[in-house]
């Protein structure tokens, strides 16, 4: 236990780099995957195809190679940005393809009746997204996009593998000083239950708060 | 596959009339350009640090390299194959545990699957590598990759079989409990069978996740794919290169498996509702399967 009161400022700003990580890549793949998604429903061949294969790669390459070309190979073409911001980009893209792939399933879980009898009634494309798909979307995606959080969450920690000094980093740099792994790795484990239990309740109350009585 | 693509969400918009049309082509020839832009911007990047010069590519026509990366893609299968058998096992007894009826069994169970659902395997895994050493537990290092892997995908597996189990008719197990069968036999003969089946396409979404997770190999400098391009790239310089190639590695293997995935989950949705596709349904579409991403 003293380990931990010992290191605490470590730990902390750990923590914080986490909780900035965890937030700023949470609102850029939030933005970006309703972006992938307005293009995946959108008329336009050419951006359907461009969103969906986006969406393919994304879902299909692990996020550490992605987190390492970006760290380790981009600066020989030029591309370099400060770590912590690189791995905040890097969780970001990958991150908007879960994203899209939530929004893309609220969407479909709108009965196409709906949208049949809205353009039945002369709503345009504009009125039928705004009024009758994305109102009901909307709240079927609230619990699959807190998972996608959750999932965020644990990701954050590959940041460590290429230098970034967040949780998971900075509790296996204390363990390495200390050498009391069952505490000092215990107290982090319960840190991220916490943070997936904060988002996990804030998903469900929301859910509760905006679901429709009938 | 390309038309049905395109009408998955055309049911959303009216067939469109000239004005329309225009429209449409205008909107695909300014997308067309964004992208041709923003994909010249990146060679032009790329062209100008001499990345695209010819011989910092030629190297990946010869096999010796593709021999190396490729006992790395076979390091990267096993490793898989492993979690994946184990964790898959682990996952039914877990969920097995948490729908029991002995109530310190279910608890016990559930606790573990909440917890491991939330840790990053990132944590085990420097567990495994830098803490459990000191308590004299130091495991060959497929084993430091593979048993972190498999806690956290147990888990994983275990949630996506709960929910089959679940979403089975409760007469099913009443028609077996009335057959004179014990639960466990009813659990193994008629729920499991056909729970499993229901849930096959999400369990190789799962195997997907998996896959992917075997790249933390890197860290525990276990012999797969990522780490492999990894010490490749510290001997011939060419970084980009190799982790390009890497990436499209994994993206051939996990996109065949994505591929089978989605044709599963077409197939099980069509004997579902036979008239999806060709007849525009009356009412109501098939209920699509809102499944949890989980990335």
């Amino acid at each position: 236990m003293s380990a931990l009161i010992d290191s605490w400022p470590a730990l902390l700003a750990g923590l914080g780099t986490t909780v900035l990580v965890l937030v700023t890549s949470a609102v850029g793949a939030l933005v970006l995957g309703v972006l992938v998604t307005v293009a995946r429903v959108s008329p336009v061949p050419v951006l359907r195809a461009a969103a969906f294969g986006y969406v393919q790669v994304l879902v299909n390459v692990p996020l550490l190679a992605l987190l390492l070309l970006a760290v380790f190979a981009l600066p020989d073409a030029g591309l370099i940005a400060p770590l912590t911001v690189t791995a905040i980009i890097v969780l970001t893209v990958y991150e908007a393809a879960y994203v899209a792939e939530a929004l893309r399933s609220g969407i479909n879980t709108v009965p196409r009746g709906q949208v049949e009898a809205s353009r039945a009634l002369g709503f345009t494309l504009a009125q039928t997204l705004r009024l009758v798909v994305v109102p009901q979307a909307a709240r079927a995606v609230v619990q699959p996009l807190g998972n996608v959080l959750i999932a965020l969450l644990m990701n954050t920690a590959l940041a460590a593998t290429v230098g970034v000094v967040e949780l998971t980093s900075a509790v296996n740099k204390v363990n390495l000083v200390q050498a009391q792994p069952i505490p000092i790795f215990g107290a982090a484990g319960l840190v991220y239950m916490a943070l997936a239990l904060v988002i996990g309740l804030g998903a469900g109350r929301i859910e509760k708060k905006v679901a429709i009585r009938r | 596959m390309r038309a049905r693509r395109v009408s998955e969400t055309a049911y959303l918009y009216d067939e469109p009339g000239p004005r329309a049309r225009r429209r449409i082509r205008i909107a695909s020839a300014v997308s067309v350009l964004v992208l041709a832009g923003l994909l010249a911007l990146a060679l032009v990047q790329f062209g100008s640090r001499g990345q695209l010069d010819a011989d910092r590519w030629t190297p990946f026509l010869s096999w010796p390299i593709w021999e190396y990366l490729l006992v790395g893609l076979r390091g990267t299968l096993l490793a898989a194959a492993v979690v994946a058998v184990l964790g898959g096992v682990l996952g039914v007894l877990l969920a097995l545990g948490r729908l029991s009826p002995v109530r310190p069994l279910r608890v016990l169970c559930t606790g573990f699957i909440e917890v491991f659902r939330t840790l990053p395997v990132l944590l085990l895994i420097y567990l495994m590598l830098f803490g459990l050493p000191a308590y004299g537990i130091n495991l060959p290092v497929l084993w430091k990759l593979v048993v972190p892997l498999t806690i956290a995908n147990a888990a994983a597996f275990a949630e996506i079989v709960r929910a089959g189990v679940l979403s089975l008719p409760r007469g099913q197990s009443e028609a077996g409990a009335s057959l004179g069968m014990r639960r466990l036999q009813v659990m193994r003969a008629v729920v499991l069978p056909q729970a499993l089946r229901a849930v096959t396409p999400s369990l190789v979404v799962q195997l997907v996740s998996l896959l992917k997770d075997t790249s933390l190999g890197y860290v525990v400098a276990y012999t797969e794919l990522l780490y492999r391009a990894q010490v490749l790239s510290s001997y011939n310089r060419l970084l980009i290169q190799t982790f390009l190639v890497v990436t499209l590695v994994y993206l051939v293997v996990n996109g065949a498996l994505s591929a089978l995935a989605s044709r599963m989950r077409r197939r099980t949705t069509r004997t579902a509702a036979p008239v999806a596709a060709a007849v525009p349904p009356q009412q109501g579409a098939p209920a699509p399967t809102v499944e949890a991403p989980r990335g």
